[in-house]
C-alpha cells in the first residue's frame, strides 16, 4: 500500500513540479549501461557488415556518394548569396535578421522500446552544450526536440509522441496551424484547420518558429490526407513526417549562431 | 553469506537484469507491440520460487528501474509491477501446484493488469492508446512462459538442498 501511495506520488511529482525533472535526469544517467548492452546486438551486426563488405561494393559505395556530393555541392553554391540577399531584404523591411544555426552530429544509443511513446537517446551530452529543448533534425526534416539530459546520453522526443504539438505552416502559402504527434512514427495531425482553408494533398508543412523552440524553415511534414466530416468543426488532416524518424542513425542537434559550443 | 549470495542473489539480480535488457532491446516497429513483458516475468518465476525472499519492495525498486530505461513516467511501472507482485504473492501456492499452461493462464492475467494499470498511467500523462493492442504482451508473455516453467522445480530443488 505504501508503495503504491509512493509510485502515485512520484507520477504526480513529475507532473507538477520542475525540479522533480531535473532530479530524475541525475538519476537517468545510470540506464547508459542498458542501453549500451541493448544496441550491442545491432553493434556486432555493422561489425561483421563492415567487415564483409567486399572492396568491389565499397567502390560502388564512394562513386555513388561523390556523385551525390557533386549534386549537393552544386545546389550550394548560391545558397550564400540567396542568404546575403534575403538578410538584405529583410533589413530594408525592418524586420528581425535571421540568425545562423550550426549542427552536433549525434549518435543514436537507443530507442523506445514502448511502441506507445516515440523517443530517441542520442550519446551527447551537457559537456557538448546539449539543452533541453534544444531542437533536432535529420538530413530530411525535423525530428524533435531534447527534454532530457543526463550524464551519458540525451533523451529527444519525436514529434510523433503523442505529447509533442510543434507551430507549423503551408510552406505553399504560409497558412499556421498546429502539427501534433499521434504516437505512430509515420503519422501527425493538424490540429484546428477550418474547412475553408487552403490546404491540398501533397502541401509540405515547414517549421513557422513560433513558440521560440524550433528555428523556422525546417520541412516536418507532408500532408497525406484530408479528410471533411461535415459534423465536424475542422478538417481532419494527416501528415507523413519528412524525417526518417525509424531509421536515420545519426540525427542533428541544431545551435543558434549565438550559443554555439566550443567543440 | 556469501553461500546463500551466490546460490540465489546473484542468479536473481542477474537474471532481472537480463529482463530489463530484453525490455530495451531495439526491434522494428511492428514488432515492438509483441514484446513479452520480461521484467514481469522474470518477476514472477521468482517469487514462485522464493516467496519468503522476494517482497513488494524489490518488484517496486524493479519498475524504477524499467522506468529510468523505458523513459516512462517514473513510478508507472513501479506502480504496475507493485501490483503484480501483490497478486503472485497471494498465489504463488496455487501456482506452484498448477500445470504448466494453467501457469501460462495466470501469467496471462497478471501481465494484462500489468499493461491495464500502465496504460492508465499513460492516460493520465496524455497519452492515448489507438487501440487495444497495448494488451498484446500478455498474449505473447503466457506464450513463453512454458519455456521458462520447466526451471522452476530443479531450481527449487536445488535451493532447498542448501
Amino acid at each position: 500500500m505504501l508503495l503504491v501511495l509512493a509510485s502515485l506520488a512520484l507520477i504526480l511529482a513529475d507532473q507538477r513540479w520542475q525540479w522533480f525533472g531535473q532530479l530524475e535526469s541525475r538519476v537517468a544517467g545510470a540506464a547508459t549501461p542498458v542501453y549500451w548492452l541493448a544496441a550491442l546486438p545491432g553493434r556486432v551486426w555493422d561489425w561483421g557488415d563492415d567487415l564483409f563488405t567486399n572492396h568491389a561494393a565499397l567502390r560502388e559505395d564512394n562513386a555513388r556518394l561523390a556523385a551525390r556530393n557533386l549534386v549537393l555541392a552544386g545546389k550550394v553554391q548560391k545558397l550564400a548569396f540567396l542568404e546575403a540577399e534575403i538578410q538584405r531584404l529583410r533589413q530594408l523591411l525592418n524586420s528581425s535578421t535571421l540568425v545562423g544555426e550550426s549542427v552536433l552530429i549525434a549518435e543514436l544509443v537507443a530507442v523506445s522500446s514502448d511502441p506507445q511513446r516515440q523517443w530517441v537517446a542520442v550519446d551527447k551530452d551537457a559537456s557538448q552544450g546539449v539543452y533541453v529543448g534544444q531542437p533536432v533534425i535529420d538530413a530530411h526534416g525535423l525530428v524533435g526536440q531534447v527534454v532530457q539530459v543526463t550524464p551519458g546520453y540525451s533523451r529527444i522526443l519525436l514529434i510523433t509522441d503523442a505529447t509533442h504539438a510543434l507551430p507549423v505552416q503551408i510552406n505553399r502559402n504560409g497558412v499556421r496551424t498546429i502539427a501534433e504527434g499521434t504516437g505512430r512514427i509515420d503519422q501527425l495531425a493538424l490540429r484546428h484547420v477550418a474547412a475553408t482553408t487552403d490546404i491540398v494533398v501533397g502541401d509540405l508543412l515547414v517549421s513557422s518558429g513560433l513558440g521560440g523552440v524550433f528555428p523556422a524553415g525546417y520541412p516536418v511534414a507532408v500532408v497525406t490526407e484530408i479528410t471533411e466530416d461535415p459534423g465536424q468543426p475542422f478538417l481532419i488532416v494527416k501528415a507523413r513526417p519528412s524525417a526518417q524518424l525509424d531509421r536515420s542513425r545519426h540525427l542533428l542537434l541544431v545551435f543558434r549562431a549565438s550559443e554555439k559550443p566550443d567543440a | 553469506m556469501p553461500d546463500s549470495l551466490a546460490r540465489w542473489l546473484l542468479p536473481m539480480l542477474g537474471s532481472l537484469f537480463v529482463a530489463l535488457w530484453l525490455s530495451a532491446l531495439p526491434m522494428h516497429d511492428t514488432w515492438l507491440w509483441y514484446r513479452p513483458a520480461w521484467p514481469v516475468l522474470i518477476l514472477v518465476f521468482w517469487i514462485i520460487l522464493q516467496p519468503e525472499r522476494i517482497g513488494l519492495g524489490l518488484a517496486w525498486l524493479l519498475g524504477l528501474a524499467q522506468d529510468l530505461v523505458a523513459g516512462t513516467t517514473p513510478g508507472q511501472h513501479a506502480l504496475a509491477l507493485t501490483a503484480v507482485a501483490f497478486l503472485a504473492l497471494l498465489l504463488y501456492q496455487r501456482l506452484r501446484m498448477y500445470s504448466v499452461w494453467q501457469q501460462a493462464g495466470i501469467v496471462f492475467l497478471l501481465v494484462g493488469i500489468h499493461q491495464l494499470i500502465g496504460h492508465w498511467v499513460q492516460n493520465l500523462t496524455g497519452v492515448v492508446a489507438p487501440n487495444l493492442k497495448y494488451l498484446l504482451p500478455a498474449l505473447t508473455s503466457a506464450l513463453v512462459w512454458p519455456l521458462l516453467a520447466p526451471w522452476l522445480r530443479p531450481m527449487q530443488r536445488q535451493l532447498s538442498q542448501g
